[in-house]
């Protein structure tokens, strides 16, 4: 048996929007030769309950990740930003809608 | 029997008998994936199958329900194609039989949203958008088999020299199917034959694969009559059913 | 993409592991302590990793072979609708297995490592789908023990540390209640049968209820992995506390469809109020764990037959992507 024989097909990433309006979350992955085979197979995994009107397939090997390493200096600087939320703002009740 | 309670059971049966072989694969695909594959389709044409048995006995009008129809009748009294109870063989015989009969099933049913029987019309209705998703997944697979390595492309070949010759009596017409024609219920099979030619031509070409030679044989599986297989079928589904006469499950 | 992640991390993970491992194991398991998610990028202890490896593909494992028990009745359940039920319910199983699999190799290994590992006998499964399925009845058994012995397993597993198996496990249990409930539903349609269908229902009683509470596992005290694994939330409940509360729910259960629990020792004990049953046969667990016993063998082999079988499949349909690789990615842009 070849090496290229034992080799799985590769690995897909499943994004499925469950219902109009809302976006698509990451479901989990599964394995297929070409992107259509990724959608059937997508299909049968992921939407036997009627969870799903859209499906994304996306090669594992295609995502672009931040790295947990990194983290700190990615997402901390946004945490004392708190100007950016509007409940930092004190607004006299007799304004409205502000 | 009326010709149309006999024709609606030629329908369900060939469902019946054909989800049947699909349910065998379950747990012996080739992948994970297929084993889901397979029985999306198995349980898609047993839905169809019990809907058309149902009808099937509302029309005959002894009060047989789909579960007396199903494991209550011998070999001789199931109308469905041959083509339904040819073995699995391997995955390339499954994705044949499937291929051929997909591409058949979409163009009647296409045909039979405009029947007179509205039972009819409306169980079809349903069934397109699923056989269309039969057909999308069993021509895919011809397509990758025949134009895949020279290996599957030998085995599917030879898949379709053994199968080829039970699609001759999709388009046989007899005389239910005139009847069923002249009465506005559906269409006469041969009718069916060009769309099918085409679809099939496409697939094909695509998959690198040759059309095999007509077959001068005929089968007559839609008339009770049929190759050994059924037999062994029938034992297998109807054995435990009928070791308890009356009982429910 | 999440084992490139883990590859390029290895390299820092080492030389920070040099600096200051300490830092990094008790920040990792302050972040348990916390009910925080650990996600595939994130730095882990190599134990916690092999762990989470070996029980979630064994896991896996155990749904793919689990299918061939019951599988073995679709082509003769006695009506329709069975069937159709079966079918789905089977199918579900390898979905089960599907989503194991793919929590398992974000985690860093591939599914024909894990593949390759179950055929040559070198992973284990649960010892319970080692047993026959002689009769019609021991699909409803299995629906009703079996199933419900893995529901109570997997609920805790909802809320385990490793954020890819919560979320497979939040969508298996989501799955799984109907698989109960249609075994329940045949063992109460056989119980309320014909003499020879009620006979059919003990019969499989008798043969599953032992196997099932086996599937708990041994008394924590002898299993090596519990403590270790409980401190890392990767196992929410004692092997012990989980068989209690299995018998508990399950006895009225059986009361219910009239048909007897095969042991002699059963009985309510108020003082503690639980039932208090009989000793376990571990000698037939270790057996079965081995490899000896009565289906070990034939399950690997259909499991052997089926891969083998499809080799020229999956080799086709790879081979047809690559030479069409260009067109397809034109296609789907």
């Amino acid at each position: 048996m070849s090496v290229e024989a034992k080799k799985d097909w590769p690995l897909y990433e499943i994004f499925i929007r469950a219902k109009s309006g809302l976006d698509h979350k990451h479901v989990g992955s599964l394995h297929a030769t070409d992107a259509k085979m990724a959608l059937e197979h997508a299909r049968d995994l992921y939407t036997r309950r009627q969870e799903g009107v859209s499906i994304w397939a996306v090669r594992s090997s295609d995502i672009v990740a931040s790295d947990p390493a990194e983290a700190d200096a990615f997402f901390e600087p946004a945490r004392d930003k708190v100007y950016r939320h509007p409940t930092f703002y004190e607004i006299p009740d007799e304004v409205k809608t502000l | 029997m009326t010709p149309h309670c006999r024709y609606v059971l030629r329908l369900a049966d060939t469902n019946l008998v054909l989800a049947q072989r699909l349910g065998e694969w379950v747990g012996h695909a080739p992948a994970l994936e297929e084993d889901l594959g397979l029985a999306n389709v198995s349980l898609d044409l047993m839905g169809q199958a019990r809907l058309l048995l149902s009808h099937a006995g509302l029309l005959e009008g002894r009060g047989r329900g789909e579960d007396e129809l199903a494991f209550l009748r011998e070999e001789s009294e199931y109308l469905n194609l041959t083509l339904a109870e040819q073995p699995n063989g391997d995955f390339g015989d499954t994705i044949v039989r499937q291929f051929l009969f997909d591409a058949w099933q979409l163009g009647l049913y296409e045909c039979l949203t405009r029947s007179k029987d509205a039972a009819l019309a409306a169980i079809a209705g349903k069934g397109i958008r699923e056989a269309t998703y039969h057909l999308r997944y069993s021509r895919g697979w011809l397509i990758r088999l025949g134009d895949g390595t020279p290996e599957s492309h030998a085995r599917v070949e030879g898949s379709l020299a053994r199968i080829w010759p039970f699609t001759n009596e999709l388009f046989d017409d007899d005389e239910v199917d005139r009847a069923i024609a002249a009465a506005g219920l559906g269409p006469l099979p041969s009718s069916l034959k060009n769309a099918w030619t085409s679809r099939v031509a496409e697939a094909l070409a695509s998959a690198t694969l040759a059309q095999p030679a007509p077959s001068a044989f005929g089968w007559y599986g839609k008339q009770g009559r049929h190759s050994e297989h059924l037999g062994y079928l029938l034992a297998e589904m109807q054995s435990l059913h009928r070791a308890h006469p009356g009982a429910t499950w | 993409m999440y084992t490139q992640g883990l590859d390029s991390l290895g390299k820092d993970c080492l030389a920070d592991e040099a600096r200051n491992g300490a830092a990094l194991e008790s920040r990792f398991q302050a972040r348990v302590d916390a009910e925080e998610k650990i996600e595939a990028k994130d730095w882990m202890p190599e134990a916690y990793r092999r762990t989470l490896v070996r029980q979630i593909s064994q896991h896996a494992h155990s749904e793919i072979v689990g299918m061939l028990p019951e599988g073995n009745w679709i082509t003769r359940a006695p009506s329709l609708l069975r069937k159709t039920i079966l079918i789905a319910k089977v199918q579900d199983e390898g979905g089960h297995g599907a989503y194991l699999y793919s929590a398992a190799e974000t985690l860093g290994v591939s599914r024909s490592e894990l593949v390759d590992q179950l055929l040559e006998g070198r992973a284990k499964y649960s010892s319970i789908f080692n047993y026959p399925t002689p009769t019609w009845a021991d699909v409803g058994a299995i629906g009703w023990l079996v199933d419900g012995a893995a529901i109570m397993n997997q609920i805790p597993l909802c809320r385990c540390s490793y954020g890819p198996y919560a979320r497979a496990m939040v969508r298996i249990c989501k799955e799984e209640s109907f698989h109960q409930r249609q075994g329940y539903e045949i063992m109460l349609r056989l119980a309320r049968g014909t003499d020879g269908q009620r006979a059919m229902a003990q019969a499989a009683l008798d043969r599953w209820w032992w196997p099932s509470l086996m599937m708990f596992g041994p008394s924590d005290n002898e299993s090596k992995h519990s403590a270790q694994s409980m401190r890392w939330k990767i196992k929410r409940f004692s092997n012990d506390e989980l068989r209690q509360k299995f018998v508990d729910t399950t006895v009225p259960q059986a009361d219910y469809l009239g048909l007897k629990v095969p042991d002699s020792e059963l009985r309510w004990d108020d003082s503690t109020q639980h039932y208090h049953f009989g000793p376990i046969d571990w000698a037939e667990f270790e057996q079965v764990l081995r490899g000896q016993g009565p289906c070990n063998r034939e399950r690997l082999e259909a499991r052997r037959r089926a891969h083998e079988d499809g080799q020229w499949v999956r080799e086709a349909a790879s081979a047809w992507a690559a030479k069409h690789e260009a067109a397809t990615a034109a296609r789907a842009a």
